[in-house]
């Protein structure tokens, strides 16, 4: 976190600098230290108490200009004002309302104005810069980028709160629900914002909204903290959306990891006795046996947590089998992304495929946890086609066979080939209760809904591809359950499919099955006696 | 067999044709099958060669399968729909026999034969391209796959194959590549997957038909890739809505969801053939299709109540190829529609028109300027003896339909008569205005006639059988509720040798005389109801007779007792159908009727009171009218 905050204050320091080149002519403010410029990071969420109460335009300088510029004291008169308000009662509500006016707003609007301005000139001074400076070019970049990002954020905030102090409904709520309501709004949106503008600043704003939650206790917020996992789940998720877009070229390191590396069941090994082991932490923990100096909390903490806040180039990794698409020599490479990924790839595409399942006999896996998977859906992959690859889904079957040349649907001899009839209802059924499940996802995200961490879990699996999901929904929910219970009368009755009876029975026999065979030919020989 | 008949041979003329003479002279031996056989009985040669000629078989008597085809070496078409059981051991030496001559087999109405059949069949007989498959309800994807084996076909009519599911018809989806029809009308089993893949893997597909099935918008874009698709059917297909083209069967609600059918039609350039029947179609529907660039050969709107002049109108003045058209009972139409059709599409063949109530008397005038117009159904309508005499100029006509035209009389019909030679069916159903003396001018001006309709007619008497006893080409007579006796029954059975189905319910008068002459001169009756006419055992008895008879109503025979009904069904080997009072169920043993289902003989049981019929034909109608209202 230290070292966060240092890289921060360090990029706006220099991106303050490029400021005071420009002269704007602000003062400065002597008493700022890195504390205060977190504390500035939660003006947004106050603001609009801010505006109300004072005039502005020293908010928005904060804004515009960095940290550097920053008072810390009117950020405490700004904040009193709130703590107060969080204590008064409706008729001194009423009274505040009044102190709207439009000619606050119309300030407001002309230093939203007037730091857009600035901003501007900021910009322009960067780009005239970009073509003189040539020493470290990415750092200062990212300096300057952050910088941007970080007014930008602001201006947003400032835009925001500014209109939403308008809101009748806000007016009129009592006011610790205001303040929540505006802490919502003035938290929820620079996260966001946070978002797209990379570590350093989610970081920001993670410290910000411990900061102010902190604060408001007073107003007795509960909601903050669920503010606070929202945010810190969705940057999660942001995160790996990224990573999971294509990636140029050149923008990874690429790793490639040996044959014998790949197949080794043991990744870490203990340096001193050789001690193989699949996860690190066992490691860790294995070396701590090997004296004191590795029971110390640095060594047994999660190594190298912080580096990842460094701009440090992507990992991705190359399948060694030459040939391979995933092989870095290959014209269209594709890269893999984790180690793990290379494992299963490794073992599936290039690998006998050892695992047998034990109870088709049939399906070979050369990744054990397939294997797993597949044993759960053993044998009731019921679709299946002469070429032997069965399916669960017989939309899936058909669409086999209509990309393949020369397959057909196979009707087994047994039994379960029997079940062509009813399977057809199932099938239906299946479908139906598929849409249902995803409702009821829906529905039950809905009442939910107080508890966010919740509703964006929900969210997150939709966005999945439903096929893909579908099958894990329809299985756990009690539609499920409802499908397969009226599945086994249908095989019963349908066992008495008949193709396969030969015409060694007597002609009367009209189709019956293989087990009723004996007794149609009973009957049919009645007949013919009569 | 040859050599020997050779030296004998010099006598006669014939001998100095080559068989090939003989056999294409044998080409012109019309459709009598009377004839052929005369032919086959003139000596051995003759004999030999008309068993070589013979390309098409229809048989009544499975059992005798072995025979026939040893006699008939060159079948390609097999048709065991008379068959009253086709087992899979007759299927098995038809497959045996036949070989790979088999190119058609028709084993609809079929029953009692599995899957086992089908492989002997399709493993022997490879060059296989029709099968029909119709109403074997009992087949199952097993047999389905079956069929899949005969990778040759390109014909196949499965119509009510209800245990097929999409598994049987991806087989014969994958199976049969080179299927131009595919009929799969009330294979409920069937849904999206099965009639996607085969749209998918079959790709000369020219005519489906799946109506009835339970099929979505979903399978509709891979249909919609058929290139030489030219006849869709999705009649009944409730499963397809508005939303895309879909609306062939269901519903032209909207102008929006006609143009978005109209642009997925246009994909099927080949497309000729559109049934709309029963659905909502409004003005903007039929605005849209008389739009499409594609040129519509049969258009079908029976029973769209939406359908109005205007319409109507619009559409035929656009699409001007028409040769089919079907507005029956489209009720708002009135002689503008049919002014418009009769001047733009001249190239009309076929018009049904049932129950237009609001078109007036004087427009059916208009129709006689389609000259081309070969079938014709005005059954229920308001057309009058001007209109006859202008249709009679219609000389193509072969068939017209009147049933329940109360303003015709004799003088129209001969009109008719004079004109029509060409007629062959002729339905005249309650036109109570017709008289022997229009029967006469038919009889006398229609020799080709085939069929002809003249239930309650209530002025009919012998006479008229007297004169159709003239036409030797009738097979179909329904003459219910006419005042005929057995004197004209006999008149016709020794007139129309090829007569076989004769209806002759509430023929009081009708006795065992009748019946004695029918056994005796019409061999080829399949088909006859004798319901409420004087017939008794003796009768029966005697109609047992005939090998061909399948189907006997015998409803309200006074004087029939159980002994002589249960000696009649025993004798009649070839039965498959009876129609009997529920009173003989008790009156016989169960083991009896067990005894001729095995046979191959279904029972229909009814016990509807006696009912006299209703003198006045007005009446009659407005008691229908208000049935149906």
């Amino acid at each position: 976190m230290d070292h966060k905050e240092n890289t921060w204050t360090k990029s706006f320091s220099s991106g303050n600098e490029l400021l005071k080149n420009i002269s704007t002519g602000e003062p400065s403010f002597p008493n700022f230290d890195s504390q205060q410029s977190q504390e500035k990071w939660e003006d947004p969420s106050v603001l609009d108490y801010r505006t109300r109460i004072e005039p502005p335009i020293k908010d928005f300088k904060q804004h515009s200009e960095t940290q550097s510029s920053l008072p810390c004291n009117p950020n405490n008169q700004v904040k009193l004002p709130v703590q107060e308000d969080g204590q008064m009662d409706g008729s001194l509500q009423s009274s505040k309302i009044q102190d709207w006016d439009p000619r606050t707003m119309l300030n407001n609007l002309s230093f939203l104005e007037q730091k857009i301005h600035q901003l501007q000139d900021l910009v322009h001074l960067i780009v005239g810069r970009r073509g003189q400076v040539f020493e470290r070019p990415d750092e200062l970049a990212a300096q300057q980028q952050q910088l941007i990002t970080a007014d930008l954020t602001s201006i947003i905030v400032q835009l925001i709160s500014t209109a939403g102090s308008l809101l009748p409904s806000v007016k009129h709520n009592t006011l610790s629900n205001t303040t929540a309501v505006g802490q919502l709004g003035g938290v929820y949106l620079p996260s966001m914002v946070d978002l797209n503008g990379g570590f350093q600043l989610q970081d920001n704003g993670e410290s910000k909204v411990s900061d102010q939650s902190n604060q408001i206790d007073l107003a007795g917020n509960i909601g903050n903290e669920q503010i606070y996992h929202m945010e810190e789940h969705e940057s999660k998720d942001e995160e790996d959306a990224d990573e999971g877009e294509n990636l140029p070229p050149g923008s990874y390191e690429i790793l490639q990891l040996e044959k014998e590396e790949i197949l080794a069941p043991h990744t870490h090994f203990c340096t001193i006795c050789g001690k193989g082991f699949k996860r690190d932490a066992n490691l860790r923990m294995h070396m701590r046996g090997h004296g004191d100096e590795y029971k110390t909390p640095a060594a047994l903490a999660k190594p190298n947590k912080e580096s990842s806040s460094e701009p440090i180039l992507l990992k991705r990794y190359s399948c060694p089998y030459a040939g391979c698409k995933r092989n870095k020599d290959h014209k269209k490479f594709q890269p893999l992304k984790t180690i793990l990924c290379v494992k299963n790839h490794y073992k599936r595409t290039h690998c006998d495929k050892s695992y047998t399942c034990s109870r088709c006999n049939a399906k070979k896996f050369s990744v054990i946890a397939d294997l797993k998977t597949h044993e759960k859906h053993c044998g009731k992959d019921k679709w299946l086609c002469s070429c032997g690859t069965t399916f669960s889904r017989k939309d899936k079957l058909f669409g086999h066979i209509a990309l393949f040349q020369g397959h057909t649907p196979a009707i087994s001899i047994d039994e379960t080939k029997g079940q062509s009839g009813p399977p057809d209802r199932g099938e239906g059924n299946e479908s139906i209760s598929k849409v249902r499940s995803i409702n009821f996802n829906f529905s039950s995200g809905a009442p939910s809904g107080s508890e966010v961490q919740n509703a964006v879990d929900v969210k997150a699996g939709i966005e999945d591809p439903a096929s893909y999901f579908s099958p894990l929904n329809f299985d756990t929910c009690n539609f499920g359950g409802f499908h397969e219970f009226p599945r086994p009368p249908f095989e019963d009755s349908e066992s008495s499919f008949s193709f396969f009876i030969p015409g060694s029975s007597s002609n009367y026999t009209v189709p019956g099955s293989c087990n009723y065979t004996k007794k149609t030919g009973g009957e049919s020989s009645s007949n013919n006696l009569e | 067999m040859k050599k020997q008949r050779f030296p004998q041979a010099l006598n006669s003329y014939f001998d100095l044709l080559s068989e090939e003479i003989v056999l294409s002279i044998l080409e012109f031996l019309g459709p009598n099958p009377l004839d052929k056989k005369s032919f086959s009985l003139v000596c051995k040669s003759f004999y030999a060669i008309e068993a070589r000629h013979r390309r098409t078989l229809k048989p009544l008597r499975s059992e005798h399968l072995p025979k026939v085809l040893k006699r008939y070496p060159h079948v390609t078409h097999m048709d065991l729909s008379l068959c009253r059981r086709v087992t899979d051991g007759s299927l098995a030496v038809v497959a045996g026999m036949c070989g790979s001559t088999l190119r058609s087999i028709d084993l609809s109405r079929s029953k009692f034969f599995t899957g086992a059949g089908l492989l002997s069949l399709a493993l022997r007989c490879e060059n296989l391209v029709e099968m029909d498959l119709s109403n074997a309800t009992e087949l199952r994807d097993g047999s389905a796959a079956v069929v899949a084996e005969a990778k040759n076909l390109e014909r196949l009519w499965m119509g009510r194959c209800k245990m097929v599911t999409d598994i049987g018809v991806g087989c014969i989806a994958v199976g049969c590549r080179k299927l131009r029809l595919l009929n799969l009308k009330w294979c409920v089993g069937v849904g999206d997957l099965g009639v996607g893949l085969v749209a998918i893997k079959c790709k000369d597909i020219r005519v489906l038909d799946l109506s009835y099935l339970p099929i979505t918008d979903k399978c509709l874009p891979s249909i919609l890739n058929l290139q030489h698709l030219e006849d869709l059917t999705l009649e009944g297909c409730f499963g397809i809505d508005d939303n895309n083209l879909a609306v062939l069967k269901h519903g032209c609600k909207s102008l929006k969801v006609n143009l978005d059918l109209a642009d997925s039609l246009n994909k099927l350039s080949m497309l000729q053939s559109i049934k709309l029947d029963g659905c909502s179609v409004t003005c903007d529907g039929l605005r849209a299709i008389g739009d499409w660039c594609v040129s519509l050969r049969d258009l079908s709107l029976s029973k769209c109540s939406g359908v109005t002049d205007y319409g109507l109108s619009y559409l035929v003045t656009k699409q001007r190829d028409l040769k089919k058209l079907d507005i029956t009972c489209c009720r708002k139409i009135t002689d503008v529609s049919i002014s418009h059709i009769a001047n733009s599409c001249t190239a009309l063949r076929s018009l049904r028109m049932e129950s237009c109530i609001l078109v007036p008397r004087e427009a059916f005038v208009l129709i006689g300027r389609c000259h081309s117009i070969e079938e014709l159904d005005l059954t229920d309508n308001e057309i009058d003896d001007e209109g006859l005499k202008s249709i009679s100029t219609c000389y193509k006509l072969s068939s017209l339909k009147l049933g329940i035209c109360l303003n015709i009389t004799d003088e129209g019909l001969s009109h008719v008569g004079m004109s029509c030679a060409g007629l062959k069916e002729l339905d005249l159903y309650r036109c109570t205005g017709i008289t022997d003396l229009g029967i006469l001018a038919i009889a006398h001006g229609c020799p080709g006639i085939e069929m002809i309709n003249i239930a309650y007619c209530k002025e009919i008497t012998d006479s008229s059988f007297f004169s159709f006893s003239k036409c030797s080409k009738l097979n179909t007579i329904e003459s219910r509720g006419c005042h005929i006796t057995s004197l004209g029954v006999a008149a016709i059975a020794a007139g129309c040798k090829q007569l076989t189905k004769l209806d002759i319910k509430k023929c009081y008068e009708v006795d065992d005389v009748g019946m004695i002459s029918l056994a005796y001169s019409s061999q080829n009756l399949k088909q006859i109801n004798l319901s409420y006419s004087s017939v008794t055992d003796v009768g029966l008895l005697s109609l047992a007779s005939i090998s061909c008879l399948q189907s006997l109503t015998i409803l309200h025979l006074k004087d029939l007792t159980a002994r002589g009904l249960a000696a009649a069904l025993l004798a009649c080997g070839g039965l498959t159908k009876v129609k009997l009072h529920a009173s003989f169920k008790s009156m016989l043993p169960n083991q009896f009727f067990e005894h001729l289902e095995a046979r191959g003989c279904a029972f229909y049981w009814r016990d509807k009171v006696f009912e006299a019929e209703l003198d006045d034909p007005q009446c009659w109608k407005l008691r229908l009218e208000d049935m149906v209202q």
